[in-house]
């Protein structure tokens, strides 16, 4: 059947007849790969531009509309040899993109304006040694201030606007204090110009900004890396439709679906919305939605999920709207419920930013008052008060702790963990507990042949009859076919199994009827957690058991995770039969089965009760309430799109190591920050009684400031390094060097492996 | 002290140069594609034979 694929959700429209698409492409290694694609499609007919972000490995093409169309271009792409997926960015992107660049800009000002003034203050205090006029240093001071004055504006509008806002709803962060000293700092500096003083603290107030513009842009640098990264991933894996219209059935993203829309699935394919069967029979395997291993049989008017895949027959089905009674509502309502219900932890540094304002503004309005009663006048008063206020300068708190941020969360990315929210750190360090789901997180998303027993010879016909099936437990078994050609003229019955000449005799390969056997169990047929697929062959046959595998390091991870002193439990969806084996294998005494969302719910809320802090790691939409729930949570990138979205971080990859490195990273990094909060406040008890007795010059200032920023900085690279001579020593056993490349080959196969198995099919493989 | 009146001034002409090149720099997206200005540099097609 011609299908014809519409990618118009992808095209955006950048003036009358000019059409403008981004493409995440695959396979992009060298110079050679950025000329191929970008001179192959600059010399086709109608492209007015391609560009290659070989950063981002991401395709910007600009064509006019009507002389070539997106699908051409994507299938240009796959001849030229790189898969290329049509891309939406997402808004967060955006926003972050322009975040940058105006943090970008400030830095840029500031250290402009910073660099200038250390100039002309550099003049004034040698000059103050020496014998530089009162004339010469009042032109020096009113310089300084034409400078500072404006880049101070522009530069400081990330901390002012952030500290209005906090103010606006009666709470304080630490631009608070930023703002309030880098005001003081200046207006005293133009008082002290106007009246001829010695002393001015223009410089104080810019390097402040400037070094407090540095961790901030770090800190969004390596946000948007690893948001970037995961974008890619998601439109690689992005899955596609076959929706039925009046004129055919037509290729559509699943973004684009709308519901009433009437929807072909294929067998091996997965279901790309909510919706209702109107025709046909299947087995739907649910594992992804409820965490059930064995399929459910639905037909006509069944409701069925997104994200199941349909196992024997092929479906037509009508998109549901979202309305009352599905199970996603179920999970949507249990979500708000967990998200409105929890406790909003206070992040460390905006606890500390409570305590530094506080004790700071009162320090300084204290010393006010003593020298006011000491007898000085009350210009000195003042003046020595705001010296307290520049020389405990947040600077040092201000980078304590995204400067450890920023070092871990690029550990944890090179460790195969994508952080999603910013204070994840903070609470993954916190966790007792680690609640596991069991299907798709201990275990692998997909299922594997158990081979043992089974005689090689009958084992390798089985695999490459299995190659020309797309049912799940087919492409279970295919792949220990170890790159055999499939059988030549092979027939698929639907809901039976397929069968080819081999040899001059008909193999069977499918359900227990159709390769013709009676009831003869063998032993590995009563496996409880196990499906089995049957084979038959000029009689010879086999039952090969498919059964869910853990993931290949499970075991040693979960004793791993136990020896640091945490909590392990197994909370599955699925029956009691499959869970007790895998709970026995790993050593887990506590698990439950058979739950419902909200009964998972009810478990974490039980440990919370009981005083505990639980990490939830699940991967089924039925696990997304019990994510949001939980202290902290975690997400294979094989999860559904709520799931992920309800994650704290995703892990990447078969092994399970992630897990264990993400709460390892996360407690060094929180002793970190604590390390450096410590220093701060050491060198704050140094500072504060010097600028108190008054003996604070803007030269003293000036050093303090900047060495204690450096120190803090130097303190958190410092673990950069201890993380790197550890994982060579295989402590942290990074899973793939996801830094390097912001696409490795490595998840591209992932991906590969499942589009080979059908759950995720891209649209121009069949439009090809 | 004259030398002030000329030497100031030009110091900051200079840093605001700097300013407003890396204003430019940034505005024309040099830093979107770090990697990819690396390697762009290799191939040598651009060189007619």
């Amino acid at each position: 059947m011609a299908e014809t694929v519409d990618l118009s959700s992808f095209v955006e429209h950048k003036g009358p007849g000019l059409a403008h698409m981004t493409l995440a492409v695959d396979g992009v290694g060298c110079a050679g790969c950025i000329r191929k694609i970008e001179s192959g499609l600059t010399k086709l007919p109608g492209i007015v531009d391609a560009r290659l972000n070989f950063t981002q490995r991401r395709l910007v093409v600009d064509w006019r509309d009507g002389e070539i169309d997106a699908v051409r271009i994507v299938k240009t792409l796959a001849e030229i040899g790189y898969p290329a997926h049509p891309f939406a960015p997402a808004r967060v992107e955006a926003d972050e993109s322009r975040q940058a660049r105006l943090l970008l800009r400030c830095l840029g000002v500031a250290g402009f304006a910073a660099m200038n003034v250390m100039l002309l203050s550099v003049s004034i205090w040698a000059g103050n040694a020496s014998d530089m006029t009162q004339v010469t240093r009042d032109l020096f001071h009113w310089l300084s201030a034409l400078i500072a004055l404006p880049a101070a504006a522009y530069a400081g509008q990330p901390f002012f606007q952030s500290a209005f806002r906090a103010l606006r709803a009666r709470e304080l962060n630490m631009d608070v204090p930023i703002t309030v000293g880098v005001t003081l700092a200046l207006t005293l500096s133009l008082y002290e110009t106007a009246t001829h003083a010695v002393h001015a603290y223009f410089d104080s107030a810019l390097m402040l900004l400037f070094f407090l513009l540095c961790g901030r842009y770090l800190d969004l640098a390596m946000r948007r890396k690893t948001r970037l990264f995961a974008g890619n991933l998601a439109s690689l894996k992005a899955e596609f439709a076959h929706r039925l219209g009046t004129n055919g059935v037509t290729q559509v993203p699943t973004s684009a679906l709308q519901p009433g829309d009437r929807v072909l699935v294929r067998p091996g394919e997965r279901i790309p919305a909510d919706g209702c069967i109107i025709e046909g029979t299947s087995e739907a395997d649910e594992s992804l939605v409820t965490g059930e291993t064995v399929p459910r049989a639905v037909e006509s008017g069944a409701m069925i999920y997104a994200g199941s895949v349909n196992c024997s027959g092929a479906l037509t089905m009508r998109v549901a709207a979202a309305g009352a009674g599905t199970l996603v509502d179920e999970v949507e309502r249990l979500l708000q419920k967990a998200t409105a219900g929890k406790s909003k932890t206070v992040r460390l540094a905006d606890r500390a930013a409570r305590l530094y304002a506080t004790v700071v503004h009162a320090t300084a309005a204290l010393t006010a008052m003593g020298w006011l009663m000491a007898g000085a006048s009350l210009h000195d008063a003042i003046v020595i008060a705001i010296a307290v206020l520049i020389v405990t300068c947040p600077c040092a708190i201000a980078l304590a702790i995204p400067a450890v941020q920023v070092v871990a969360a690029g550990q944890l990315f090179r460790s195969g963990v994508i952080l999603n929210s910013g204070d994840a750190i903070e609470r993954l360090a916190e966790v007792d507990t680690v609640v596991f789901d069991k299907t798709g997180t201990l275990t692998l998303p997909d299922p594997e042949a158990d081979v043992s027993g089974i005689d090689p010879d009958i084992l390798q016909r089985a695999a490459r009859l299995a190659l020309s099936s797309r049912h799940p437990l087919a492409v279970a078994l295919a792949g220990a076919a170890h790159e055999a050609a499939p059988y030549p003229g092979t027939v698929e019955e639907p809901g039976c199994g397929v069968r080819a000449v081999v040899d001059g005799r008909e193999a069977y390969l499918g359900s227990r009827s159709f390769c013709g056997l009676g009831g003869d169990v063998t032993a590995a047929a009563r496996d409880p957690d196990a499906s089995l697929i049957f084979f038959s062959h000029a009689g010879r046959t086999a039952a090969i058991p498919i059964r869910q595998t853990l993931r290949p390091d499970a075991k040693t991870v979960i004793a791993q995770i136990r020896a640091r002193g945490l909590d392990v439990l197994i909370l599955s969806g699925d029956r009691p039969e499959a869970v007790e084996p895998i709970a026995r294998r790993l050593d887990v005494s506590r698990w439950m089965a058979g739950l419902m969302p909200a009964e998972k719910i009810g478990v974490i809320e039980q440990l919370k009760a009981q005083g505990r802090r639980v990490l939830m790691v699940g991967d089924g939409l039925n696990d997304a309430p019990a994510l949001a729930a939980a202290h902290a949570s975690l997400s294979p990138i094989t999860a559904s799109h709520l799931t992920q979205a309800q994650a704290d971080a995703l892990f990447l990859g078969d092994r399970l190591m992630p897990v264990l490195n993400a709460v390892a990273i996360a407690r060094q990094g929180r002793a970190l920050m604590r390390q450096n909060l410590m220093l701060a406040v050491i060198y704050n008890a140094v500072a504060v009684p010097i600028a108190m007795f008054g003996f604070v010059t803007p030269l003293i200032a000036a050093l303090a400031m900047s060495g204690s920023s450096i120190l803090v900085t130097l303190n958190a690279l410092r673990a950069r390094f201890a993380w790197h001579a550890s994982s060579k020593a295989a402590a942290l056993e990074p899973t793939k060097r996801v830094g390097s490349a912001l696409l490795s080959r490595g998840d591209v196969k992932v991906d590969l492996k499942a589009d080979r198995e059908g759950n995720m099919k891209s649209g121009w493989e069949l439009a090809r | 002290m004259n030398v002030l009146v000329y030497l100031v001034p030009a110091a900051l002409l200079l840093g605001l140069t700097g300013l407003i090149a890396f204003m430019w720099t940034l505005k024309s997206g040099q830093y979107d594609d770090l990697d990819g200005a690396a390697v762009r540099i290799l191939p040598d097609d651009d060189i007619e034979k």
